[in-house]
């Protein structure tokens, strides 16, 4: 099959219209730079790419109320330069900072990062840390789902790029006491995939830890959160090390990293995830604490 | 035959038109049909830097991304930045500098220097690494494209 068409939507409707009319034979097309490849190495065929980088409604970054929306035409390079971003949600901006090079994130989309569901990619890693919820459009209506459930196996997203658009993220603001943070190992530091991949985001009370969140790639099929790590730090005093490092242990139990001939052993990216998660965590507090 | 469709767009200052299959990469249409072929196709999946030209202002990978992305944009690519005959001063620097030796990744080194001195008149040696860190070069050993970025930066700075 070859391509026989490039579209231009100029709004959500005509988006899905287009779509709709494929029948399953277009697909959403945002930065490119995965979908371009996997046309190129066959791995999808498409009669028609329906480019939802044009859409004005779903291009900007925008602090609104208690939320970050980040709309679906907005690339990594656009969260990575962004000043209040940076301040507000360091753990988002330096996730998008460390994917591929300056090259790639000037295109690459951060809705593109989530439905290409790989485990490992940064900003998912970010996003699902910070609670980030996704706002879908399809013919059936609109709906919102936590970006963490969007996942249905390694390249396999419950939003079908073929019939439905994520528009937008909506990111919850951080209260007073909050802090994020993003840890990260690849064998160099532009153009390479993690080893390990980490983000945290800490909420404080008093000085004791009231709220948690840890996202950790690629330890499974999907990005992973340790729960019983997240857990084991609630009420504990965040000024006491061995909480954090506690905390760490415990999800690398629950991480079940596999031998990767790219990546290194299990019992490598094990003492890893030990690593990173706890620096991640350090530095939340700390933040949270300066805060 | 798939079907062509007509881009237009804006390519070193100057209006083209040019008919295009819809999942053609900009790199092949800038060399094969503009027969601008000094954007270089190296590993063709975004690796290597080789292809880079400026859209809008913006370093790209034009081996990533369809060619109709440029559709009503500026697309800058390394035979747009001499003006009548002279070479730019990013050019001379890096004659200067000896950061050209097989000259493979140099058009694309070239404009992601010219990006970076655009938003960033006198960068710091972590933000000429940071802005070249999508290029690989077997030769130079990057080292001269840094000397290459600073002499740049005061050829264009204020005199």
């Amino acid at each position: 099959m070859r391509v026989e068409a490039y579209h231009f939507p100029q709004s959500l409707e005509q988006c899905l219209d287009i779509l709709g009319r494929y029948n399953g034979g277009a697909s959403v097309i945002a930065g490119g730079t995965d979908l371009m490849l996997a046309l190129k190495e066959k791995k999808v065929a498409l009669e028609a790419l329906v480019d939802v980088t044009r859409i004005p409604e779903i291009q900007a970054i925008e602090f609104k109320g208690d939320s970050l929306i980040i709309g679906a035409g907005v690339t990594h390079g656009m969260v990575a330069g962004h000043d209040r971003i940076r301040n507000v949600f360091p753990a988002l901006a330096e996730a998008c900072l460390s994917v591929g090079s300056p090259q790639i994130r000037n295109m690459a989309t951060l809705a593109g990062n989530v439905v290409s569901a790989q485990p490992a990619a940064d900003s998912a890693i970010a996003l699902i840390a910070l609670g980030a919820k996704a706002e879908i459009v399809s013919p059936h209506g609109p709906r919102t789902e936590l970006a963490e459930d969007l996942y249905a196996g390694v390249g396999k997203s419950r939003v079908d790029c073929r019939r439905e658009i994520l528009t937008r993220f909506i990111v919850p603001l951080p209260g007073p006491h909050s802090g994020n943070a993003f840890t990260r190992l690849a064998p160099r530091e532009a153009l390479a995939l993690p080893i390990v991949n980490a983000a945290a985001c800490i909420v404080l009370e008093d000085g004791s830890i009231k709220a948690a969140r840890i996202c950790i790639g690629p330890v499974a099929v999907h990005p992973f959160r340790p729960q019983q790590a997240e857990n084991s730090l609630l009420g504990k005093p965040a000024a006491d090390p061995a909480v954090l490092e506690e905390a760490a242990l415990i999800a690398s139990r629950e991480a079940k990293p596999r031998d990767s001939l790219l990546r290194g052993s299990g019992k490598y990216r094990q003492v890893l995830v030990k690593d990173l998660v706890r620096r991640a965590l350090e530095a939340a507090v700390n933040k949270a604490t300066e805060d | 035959m798939a079907a062509e469709q007509e881009l237009n767009f804006i390519l070193n200052g100057e209006p083209v038109t040019v008919r295009v299959r819809p999942d053609e990469l900009l790199v092949d249409v800038l060399r094969k049909k503009l027969l601008l072929t000094g954007t270089k196709k190296g590993c063709g999946e975004g690796e290597c830097g080789a292809c880079t030209v400026l859209l809008d202002g913006k370093p790209v990978n034009s081996c990533l991304i369809p060619a109709m992305k440029a559709k009503g944009r500026e697309v800058l690519t390394i035979e747009g930045l001499s003006k009548s005959g002279e070479l730019h001063p990013i050019q001379e620097a890096f004659i200067e500098a000896g950061a050209v030796q097989c000259g493979f990744c140099t058009p694309g080194v070239i404009l992601s220097a010219k990006a970076l001195l655009d938003k960033t008149p006198a960068p710091s040696e972590e933000d000429i690494k940071t802005e070249l860190s999508g290029h690989l070069c077997r030769c130079t050993g990057y080292v001269q494209f840094i000397d290459a970025v600073r002499r740049a930066a005061q050829k264009m700075g204020p005199k």
